[in-house]
């Protein structure tokens, strides 16, 4: 089956020469990112980790075409991304969606949720008012926030609901591929597990392929079958989870899993439930 | 080791228009000389506000001491007048913070800004300051540390503006650090090495630190001892290996069980239903007990104390005994 992503030779790269240099005729450029590959099976959940300033994020934005390749290609699904026309960029955008790290900053402080929910479904021209009312009953029940939130405002909510509406608004137009960057960084661990086990439902549930963008090696393992390990512009290593995080090749992939703090004697239990010495 | 800090039953108000708000209620722990104590909780439960409140740095205009004691060395830090105070901050106890930049002056050369602290606290002059300080930078691990000292803080990378505001830190020559998410802006390999070397000058100077932290893996691998709050109030505390492993209040096993390095990995996280409370709709009776899979009616009413067992572990929860039972019988 051919791959929903195929990403070949990408590379953006930002000018950051000074005028002294244009005038010496050079072009300095940062290699934000620098000959990426990789592909994204449909219904797998690739992970990319790597430390700040990798080209993790880049690659995400170049992925969904915010910004514009210096060179290499995005294939979705077969077609190349660069050149979609307006038209086609618009069907693009329906089918993959992405899910941003600050939750609150994301959503519209003035809009409500039902409002921010609708406004997708405005965009996209999906029905009536009637049936986009429905919709976004159904969206916000599938994301697990009740009903009663609707006519608030993201200042009332947590941060947690509000990445429940940054959820709901990405699967609002029934995407095949959503891309999570950073999705949980911004919460507090509680409420972390909540937003993964509440992603893993909907992937099973909808069947979707998934991005998953991340600087915390704990969550990757989680939640990925595969991981891209990226340093400074490129990809170091990538395979399956399990061979690249418990058996990493490339010394920096080493570094990096050696430096994840470990929580020493506390182990998951076999049955995968708490972990817990006692208490449950 | 002796006791180097007592808090007693701390209470912080936050004036609203509604009146005040107990942003911690009734907190109580100690801390030896050379201990590495970890305060953990999530976003509100209070850690950032008893950090602050033992440097009497609270915003005044909102937050306030409103009840409690910091003893430290046969003084108390909540009592202490202006004048008083001000010789022990930045002397006995010092402070750093997540993000370095926004407490470094972006427009005055780091090693200048140390060495002011060097001059104030030990009353030497500029070049000798300006020495001490390069001294400084080399035992916090800068690379050149000579030729760093004329750096803007905007040169320097993120984890070597930690190391600056460690040096400033430790110019202070204290006797307790407060460390209030100092890792948590870096990234995972800067982070441990900010954390290894907290942990190697307090073996060299014999400095406590209380390390405020969302992150149960950094308090595993630094602190000798934990203490977790939820919703302002202390839950439960005790030596960190066995409090990890072996938590006896539902709230500190969840959080332990909410880390996804602990998971299996594709099985649902053991996560905590709902959200801490708001600190204006706080529920009576223990203030964890609305998300609690063990709660009991008993669990609703009256105030839990943190109960001290034999072990020096201490723990707010009625039903401990026979959760901890439970498990042994099974």
């Amino acid at each position: 089956m051919r791959p929903l992503v195929e990403v070949t030779g990408l590379e953006v790269h930002y000018p950051v020469g000074t005028l002294a240099d244009r005038l010496r005729g050079r072009r300095p450029v940062f290699k934000a990112v620098d000959g990426v590959s990789f592909t994204v099976a449909k219904g797998e959940t690739l992970g990319i980790v790597g430390e700040s300033g990798s080209g993790k994020s880049t690659v995400a934005r170049a992925l969904l075409r915010f910004l514009e390749p210096t060179a290499g290609s995005v294939l979705f699904d077969g077609a190349d991304v660069a050149g979609m026309d307006r038209a086609a960029l618009r069907g693009f955008r329906r089918r993959a969606q992405m899910i941003f790290q600050d939750p609150v900053g994301a959503l519209n402080p003035r809009h409500t949720v039902a409002a921010c929910l609708d406004e997708v479904l405005q965009v996209h021209g999906r029905g009536g008012p009637a049936e986009r009312a429905g919709r976004v009953a159904e969206l916000m029940a599938l994301v697990g926030l009740p009903p009663t939130l609707a006519d608030r405002r993201p200042r009332a909510l947590s941060g947690g609901q509000c990445q429940r509406v940054g959820i709901a608004r990405a699967l609002a137009v029934g995407p095949d591929l959503v891309i999570a960057d950073e999705a949980t960084a911004a919460l507090d661990v509680s409420i972390q597990a909540q937003i993964l086990n509440l992603l893993a439902d909907l992937k099973g549930e909808l069947g979707l392929t998934m991005v998953f963008i991340s600087h915390n090696l704990g969550v990757v393992r989680h939640v990925c079958d595969r991981v891209a390990v990226m340093n400074a512009g490129r990809i170091v290593e990538i395979g399956a989870t399990a061979d690249v995080l418990d058996r990493p090749r490339q010394p920096y992939t080493q570094a990096l899993v050696a430096a994840i703090p470990a929580m020493h004697g506390a182990a998951p239990s076999p049955t995968g439930a708490a972990i817990l010495g006692t208490v449950i | 080791m002796p006791v180097l800090l007592s808090v007693r039953d701390l209470r912080i108000d936050i004036a609203t228009p509604a009146g005040p708000l107990p942003v911690v209620d009734g907190v109580s722990f100690d801390v030896a000389e050379g201990e590495i104590m970890g305060l953990v909780g999530e976003s509100g439960s209070g850690k950032t506000m008893i950090g602050r409140a033992l440097l009497r740095l609270l915003p005044t205009r909102r937050a306030r001491i409103a009840g409690g004691a910091m003893h430290f060395d046969g003084r108390d830090l909540a009592r202490l007048d202006e004048t008083a105070m001000t010789g022990v901050r930045g002397r006995d106890v010092t402070m750093i913070f997540q993000n370095p930049s926004s407490h470094l002056d972006p427009v005055m050369r780091v090693g200048d800004q140390v060495a002011e602290t060097v001059m104030r606290r030990d009353g030497v002059g500029w070049r000798a300051a300006r020495t001490r300080a390069g001294e400084l930078f080399a035992e916090v691990g800068i690379a050149e540390p000579v030729r760093r000292l004329d750096a803007y803080p905007h040169e320097l990378s993120g984890g070597m503006r930690q190391r600056v505001m460690i040096a400033a830190a430790l110019a202070c020559r204290p006797r307790l650090l407060v460390a209030d998410e100092p890792t948590t802006a870096l990234d995972v390999t800067v982070q441990k090495q900010i954390l290894e070397l907290l942990r190697t000058l307090r073996d060299r100077s014999g400095f406590a630190v209380i390390l405020i932290t969302h992150d149960l893996g950094v308090v595993a691998e630094t602190c000798d001892s934990v203490g977790v709050l939820y919703a302002g109030r202390l839950v439960e505390r005790g030596g960190c290996a066995g409090l990890l492993t072996r938590p006896l209040h539902p709230y500190t096993a969840g959080l332990v069980g909410s880390q996804p390095e602990l998971a299996v990995p594709g099985r649902r996280l053991p996560a905590i239903p709902g959200q801490p409370p708001a600190s204006d709709d706080l529920p009576p009776g223990c203030r964890f007990h609305p998300r609690c899979a063990h709660a009991e009616p008993t669990c609703t009413v009256g105030d839990i104390a943190l109960e001290t067992l034999p072990d020096g572990r201490a723990v707010a929860c009625r039903r401990w005994p026979e959760l901890a039972g439970a498990e042994v019988g099974a």
